[in-house]
């Protein structure tokens, strides 16, 4: 267990000293404060205006952003110290592979949580300053919420990026992957339900093709934070054919955790039976 | 002594592929073997397997009398150095924070660090980026690193690939200082003059088999490859021709009135020496016993030609 802390603390300095969590923290945060200010410009008004307006705007640009963010940050995990050569080195030092692999995981965790929490939480609080139409105590509760959810979906693409570091022998490759398992949860995914949702026949695809979106972290994610809002369900585009029965928090923050278990395993498992 | 690596027997299979068969050895404490061989010879799939990183396809193998492929490898591995070919390290950390890292990991203190550091020769740089050391550097680092927690045992795969002849130097006297605390060292290498005084034993591999083993006399014993003999001084024409050596199987090389070089195998080098020595007509002597290099080249290429 020690072990595990050792790594982690390494790889959070590493985060801090070349200034990804900086970096992250600075982006999303100016980014959050522009698309909340702007984000009702189709309404012909700017500046902050109504809750769910905001939080909508927020997690449009999260979800593309976050998973991006997180598997640039993870995808040379494995590959990455293997090409340098530290790989060979570490395994010959009284440490699990698993040790190795978890400690990356709460290193680099820890530097998506804690730029998450910084950048969209100075945004909350220019917003709550600035915005006199906004109540702040619904504010810090929405955006609570929605801070979790986006450490959460952080997290399940670094477990992703792991899968693909550990799959591939070369650098490069797991980059290329890596921008491939982005576009396929980010874009393709929601494009292959929006063709199912057509052909399928209107009267019982509602029963089961909402389920179909717990398949999709990026979808888990956008339904958390849409579903509290009655006004959202304007902005929500495909996330309307969520029904009540699965637009719970508990049960979508859960498909985000097994989300994050699932692909985490696979890759402790994968490297631990890894060809060095 | 105690014998710190064991090998019995041991092969290495990769479905087709066999990179490692039947070798058998030993290291002992506080000696140093060179491992020999081109590469994919097997040098580093037997580093691999004293490191516990892979297990063997058959035989046995021991460092500190366990298995290190076993439920105890933590234990041994505390023990136990390893400098890797082509480490590059943490680009964006310091000397001394790779250090800390690795010493963290290893269980063991801190504290020896900056002392590690003043003895590779880095303490002036220790604060500095990796990014910005020499490849010569790198290699200090990661001797020091190798050499955290006072390991009984350290492994080091092509240590002086790319050194200039100096940095060279000083990193074997190193291996010489480790041998004389009691540390056994195997090194790999094909870079091959000038380890000669530093190694106690050398081991030649040929495609993954052990081609000859021994001390760098046994080696040459075993090998009976001829000695050079060159001789200069003033001497008339074709003096050193025909029949002149008493019976000594001596080939002539070269020879003018003022140089000789001959080729003599090493049962009649005092012969041929006492020939030369009394005669006046010879200023100086130089006496060329074989390289390991020349012992590499035969091994390899004889025992070669005989498996085939």
């Amino acid at each position: 267990m020690n072990t595990i802390f050792i790594v982690a603390h390494k790889e959070f300095r590493d985060g801090l000293r070349n200034r990804w969590v900086l970096a992250i923290s600075v982006m999303l945060g100016l980014l959050a404060i522009g698309i909340a200010y702007f984000g009702a410009a189709a309404s012909g008004s700017v500046g902050f205006t109504s809750l769910p307006t905001t939080i909508v705007s927020l997690s449009s640009l999260a979800v593309f952003l976050i998973p991006l963010i997180a598997l640039l940050l993870a995808y040379d995990a494995v590959v990455g110290e293997q090409q340098q050569g530290t790989l060979l080195l570490l395994l010959t030092y009284p440490l699990q592979r698993r040790e190795l692999l978890l400690g990356k995981f709460l290193g680099h965790g820890l530097i998506l949580a804690v730029a998450t929490l910084l950048g969209f939480g100075v945004a909350g609080m220019v917003i709550a300053v600035s915005a006199d139409t906004i109540e702040p105590a619904e504010l810090f509760q929405s955006l609570g919420l929605f801070i979790l959810s986006a450490i959460l979906l952080g997290w399940v693409f670094v477990a992703l990026a792991y899968l693909v570091s550990t799959v591939v022998v070369e650098k490069s490759r797991a980059a290329g992957l890596a921008l491939l398992v982005w576009f396929a949860f980010v874009l393709v995914f929601d494009l292959i339900l929006l063709a199912l949702l057509i052909g399928a026949d209107a009267a019982t695809a509602g029963s089961w093709l909402p389920y179909l979106l717990l398949l999709n972290p990026a979808d888990c994610f956008r339904l958390v934070n849409l579903t509290g809002f009655e006004a959202a369900q304007a902005y929500s585009g495909l996330m309307s054919i969520a029904s009540e029965a699965i637009a719970r928090p508990s049960l979508l923050l859960g498909a985000l955790s097994l989300w994050i278990a699932a692909p985490l395993a696979l890759a402790v498992w994968l490297f631990g039976r890894r060809q060095i | 002594m105690s014998d710190v690596i064991v090998f019995e027997g041991v092969g290495k299979r990769y479905g087709k592929l066999e990179p490692l068969s039947d070798l058998s050895f030993t290291v002992a404490e506080g000696e140093v073997v060179a491992l020999l061989g081109h590469n994919g010879a097997g040098k580093t799939t037997s580093m691999k397997l004293i490191l516990g990183l892979i297990a063997a396809s058959s035989g046995t193998v021991r460092t500190f009398g366990g298995d290190p492929f076993g439920a105890n490898t933590d234990a041994l591995r505390c023990q136990l150095g390893y400098l890797p070919e082509n480490v590059s390290f943490y680009e964006q950390l310091s000397g001394r924070e790779v250090l800390t890292y690795f010493a963290r990991l290893k269980r063991t203190a801190p504290a020896q660090i900056g002392e590690l550091l003043a003895r590779v020769g880095l303490a002036a740089a220790a604060n500095r980026r990796v990014k910005t050391y020499s490849k010569g550097m790198r290699q200090r680092l990661g001797l020091a690193q190798a050499l955290l927690g006072r390991p009984r045992l350290v492994l080091l795969d092509e240590p002086t690939t790319g050194l200039d002849p100096a940095a060279t130097r000083d990193f074997y006297a190193m291996v010489k200082e480790l041998r004389d605390g009691g540390c056994a060292v195997l090194l790999s290498s094909h870079v091959l003059p000038g380890i000669e005084p530093y190694i106690d034993r050398a081991l030649i591999l040929g495609d993954g088999r052990p081609l000859a083993l021994g001390s760098i006399a046994e080696l040459r014993q075993e090998a009976a490859l001829p000695l050079i003999i060159r001789a200069t001084g003033a001497w008339p024409a074709e003096a050193w021709n025909g029949n002149c050596w008493e019976g000594a199987a001596v080939d002539l090389v070269y020879a003018d009135t003022q140089r000789l070089e001959l080729k003599v195998p090493a049962g009649d080098k005092m012969a041929v020496l006492r020939q030369l020595s009394s005669s006046a007509a010879v200023h100086d002597l130089e006496l060329l016993p074989p390289t390991l290099e020349s012992l590499y080249t035969h091994f390899s290429s004889y025992r070669q030609e005989a498996a085939a």
